[in-house]
């Protein structure tokens, strides 16, 4: 099997970070640590003050910051090939380094559609010579997203994919995705899913409710989405298949999977920033930024995922990241396309909204931001001796407003710009290499 | 004031002055120069997204009745069709000074995005389903003008409440001016959550219409009936239509306007003395002639303009 993600690479780190609160809960980690990464190794943790440094170390103090693993999102969009007009795998993996990522995994829905062997072998050596961090890539479920063909999915996984998707839309046939199921038993792959009945949601632009009623604009109902989970989680148990239920937004789709896990489905689910900390109420103002897909909902179904990616219904946090241009975002919102930004402000942004506040302890949201690439067979990125040095120190003091100073993204379609944060990621690692560092991406 | 993109920014204050000037308007038609000189050499847009005849007359008679000069723009064989952006249309147009830009977009909040991009005032005057705020302007007057004060009124709004942006101004409107306004219409076009974002009551049934004082029917689209919304549209008269048979005979009817006969409303009630339609078409030039006044007559032009004008 070839590499299962792109990355240019770099020189391995030698670093010593000393004194940050080391939060890591597959290490059982809660404590101020020194870290000693060797050639891009972690080569040894200890007590504050027990490491030494060679002549070829560089020390950084970490005593206001908070060093994690790194993270890693199951769900961006690099708009490569096709609309690098928004995006390119070099601008946006170097946002996500920005963020504290060490891997993405991104969508298949660019222009042509990933959606065979060729295109995913295209992609992943474009990633090997420009993308800042590793980035894996998913293949489409259908040709072409239309839904009705499987692509050549046993020979995508061999060439490298990340898993399959059709991103963007539902599989709405659900002889087809039954088909698709079956096959994962000889292709691999995990199956994921943006859950969305296009007859319910009829392409509206918002959530169905008070904001929509008053706005004169159709909405989408939140059974749009459950509905569709709901159908798919039967499929894949009884085809015994492993599915990823994408964007989670709704109190009875959290309750669908609930269920579904506690019966053993092989579903795991994601959570994102823009749907634990907003409502449809951000959307009043008819602001473009405030649309995506699913679109923001109620407080009730805010809390109900925030509640579930605290029990670990939703196991991981997914930025969605959809970057757009202003000429498009600048259209009235029924015309602008459906996204926002969310790669360098989703771990600030929970942090400030979900960990300070004490919605959500600060080692579970570590777990939940580094989960994302487990569904797609990749292993978490750990603090421990002998492991790749994957590690994003968190600076708890670093205020800034999000926006302000531009964006590394090359779309500052964001929800959260203009939002004070109060601290920044400072330093990131991704393979054993400093991918940022405060005030510049490498 | 600059702008008057929905009618919740007046209040009822705003409404009252606004229709107070209207008042004194009204006499401008019957005179020998059917002018007033209050906007002499400024210029008003016109830019109409979606044919509208009575809106895009009434605003083009208020403008020129208040001696202003008028360009109207329509989306039909313009740039507009030539795929040009909103934002650069209104780039271009406001190369030409405009005092105010009168717009009408078939999507929701298009008139406030245009505020964004012009110095010019910018009018509403439809934006979707959205917002209407001179169509409910015209019929706080209209039924000021036949009843008095609204405080108390019971108003039904009856028909396709789901793609009215009438219904949403006009509720809006009843509200702010004291009435208790109920919507009603068939379940599949009230949307969910209409009466909560409106304050207002909401029912599928006409058994209690009797309660109204006013009955405001809404234009029944054909094409809603592609949508699967309703049936067929002799259902949807069966059970909706405003006709003698449901009405009791001191209660009022108002309507937008165009009316479908026979199908939202009766014709005999439509040609019916309880019915205000014929006098919301006429309200609608002197309203819109205080709204531009209210906008434009007391502002000065910015500063830039003088400036090019000293020059």
């Amino acid at each position: 099997m070839n590499a299962r993600f792109g990355w240019k690479g770099g020189v391995p780190a030698n670093v010593l970070i000393t004194g940050g609160r080391v939060v890591d809960s597959r290490q059982n980690l809660d404590v101020q640590l020194d870290v000693l990464v060797t050639d891009g190794v972690i080569t040894e943790v200890g007590p504050v003050g027990t490491i030494t440094a060679g002549d070829s170390t560089t020390t950084v103090n970490a005593d206001n910051g908070i060093l994690m693993p790194a993270f890693t999102d199951p769900h961006i969009h690099l708009r490569t090939p096709g609309q690098e007009h928004k995006e390119t795998i070099a601008t946006g993996t170097k946002a996500a380094a920005a963020g504290g990522y060490c891997l993405v995994i991104a969508m298949p829905n660019t222009s042509p559609v990933i959606d065979g062997p060729d295109l995913l072998r295209g992609i992943l050596a474009r990633a090997s010579e420009t993308a800042v961090i590793p980035m894996a890539q998913t293949g489409a479920i259908t040709r072409d997203l239309a839904g009705t063909e499987l692509t050549e999915m046993a020979t995508m996984m061999e060439t490298g994919a990340a898993g399959f998707t059709d991103d963007g839309i539902a599989v709405r046939d659900a002889g087809v995705f039954r088909r698709a199921l079956r096959y994962q038993a000889v292709a691999g792959g995990v199956i994921a899913l943006h859950e969305e009945d296009p007859a319910l949601s009829m392409g509206a632009p918002l959530n169905e409710g008070v904001i929509s009623a008053r706005l004169g604009l159709r909405g989408q109902p939140g059974s749009a989405e459950s509905t569709m989970i709901a159908r798919d989680c039967a499929l894949a148990r009884m085809e015994d298949a492993a599915i990823h239920i994408q964007h989670v937004s709704t109190y009875e789709s959290v309750e669908v999977i609930r269920r579904e896990k506690a019966q053993g489905t092989k579903v795991t689910a994601e959570a994102s920033p823009h749907h634990l900390l907003l409502t449809e109420e951000a959307c009043s103002t008819l602001d473009s930024r405030a649309k995506m897909n699913p679109p923001l909902r109620t407080e009730v179904d805010r809390n109900a995922v925030i509640a579930g990616l605290v029990d670990g219904t939703l196991d991981c946090v997914a930025t969605d990241h959809a970057p757009h241009s202003d000429d498009e975002k600048s259209q009235p919102f029924e015309d602008a396309p459906f996204g926002t930004t969310g790669l360098e402000t989703s771990f600030a942004v929970l942090y400030d909204e979900l960990v300070t506040p004490g919605l959500i302890s600060l080692p579970v949201l570590v777990e939940r931001m580094t989960s994302g690439c487990i569904p797609f067979g990749f292993d978490p990125p750990t603090v421990a001796v002998g492991q790749p040095a994957n590690l994003a120190l968190f600076d708890t003091r670093a205020e800034w407003v999000a926006g302000e100073g531009g964006w590394v993204s090359m779309s500052s379609n964001s929800c959260f710009a203009g939002r004070t944060m109060s601290g920044r990621i400072s330093l990131t690692l991704a393979g054993g290499v400093i991918v940022h560092t405060a005030g510049a991406t490498q | 004031m600059k702008h008057l993109l929905g009618i919740e920014e007046l209040g009822r204050e705003g409404i009252e002055r606004i229709l107070d000037r209207a008042e004194s308007f009204e006499g401008v038609a019957s005179r020998d120069i059917q002018k007033v000189p209050a906007l002499r050499g400024r210029l008003i847009v016109n830019l109409f997204y979606e044919a509208s005849t009575r809106t895009t007359s009434s605003f083009e008679l208020a403008a020129k009745r208040l001696s202003a000069d008028v360009i109207s723009v329509r989306s039909s064989g313009s740039s507009v069709e030539k795929g040009e952006s909103l934002k650069d249309t209104i780039a271009t147009l406001d190369a030409y000074e405009p005092a105010a830009i009168v717009v009408r977009h078939p999507r929701a909040g298009a008139a406030h995005l245009v505020s964004k991009w012009t110095r010019a005032s910018v009018i509403n005057a439809g934006d979707g389903a959205h917002a209407h705020p001179t169509q409910a302007l015209l019929d706080v007057h209209t039924l000021r003008g036949r009843i008095g004060a609204l405080d108390g009124r019971n108003i039904w709004i009856v028909g396709d409440i789901a793609h009215s942006r009438v219904a949403r101004s006009t509720a809006k409107a009843f509200s702010l001016m004291g009435a208790r306004v109920t919507l009603a219409g068939p379940p599949t076009l009230l949307p969910p959550g209409i009466g909560a974002a409106l304050g207002c009551g909401e029912t599928s049934s006409l058994a209690s219409l009797g309660e109204a004082d006013v009955v405001y029917a809404l234009r029944m689209q054909h094409e809603r009936m592609t949508g699967g919304d309703v049936p067929s549209l002799a259902e949807y008269a069966n059970l909706y239509s405003v006709t003698e048979a449901r009405l009791r005979p001191d209660q009022l009817v108002m309507h937008p306007g165009p009316v479908n006969r026979g199908v939202e409303i009766a014709g005999d009630v439509v040609d019916s003395g309880r019915s205000l339609i014929a006098q919301q078409v006429a309200a609608g030039v002197a309203v819109r002639m205080a709204v531009l006044y209210e906008l434009l007559a007391g502002a000065e032009r910015d500063g830039r303009m003088r400036e090019v004008t000293a020059a």
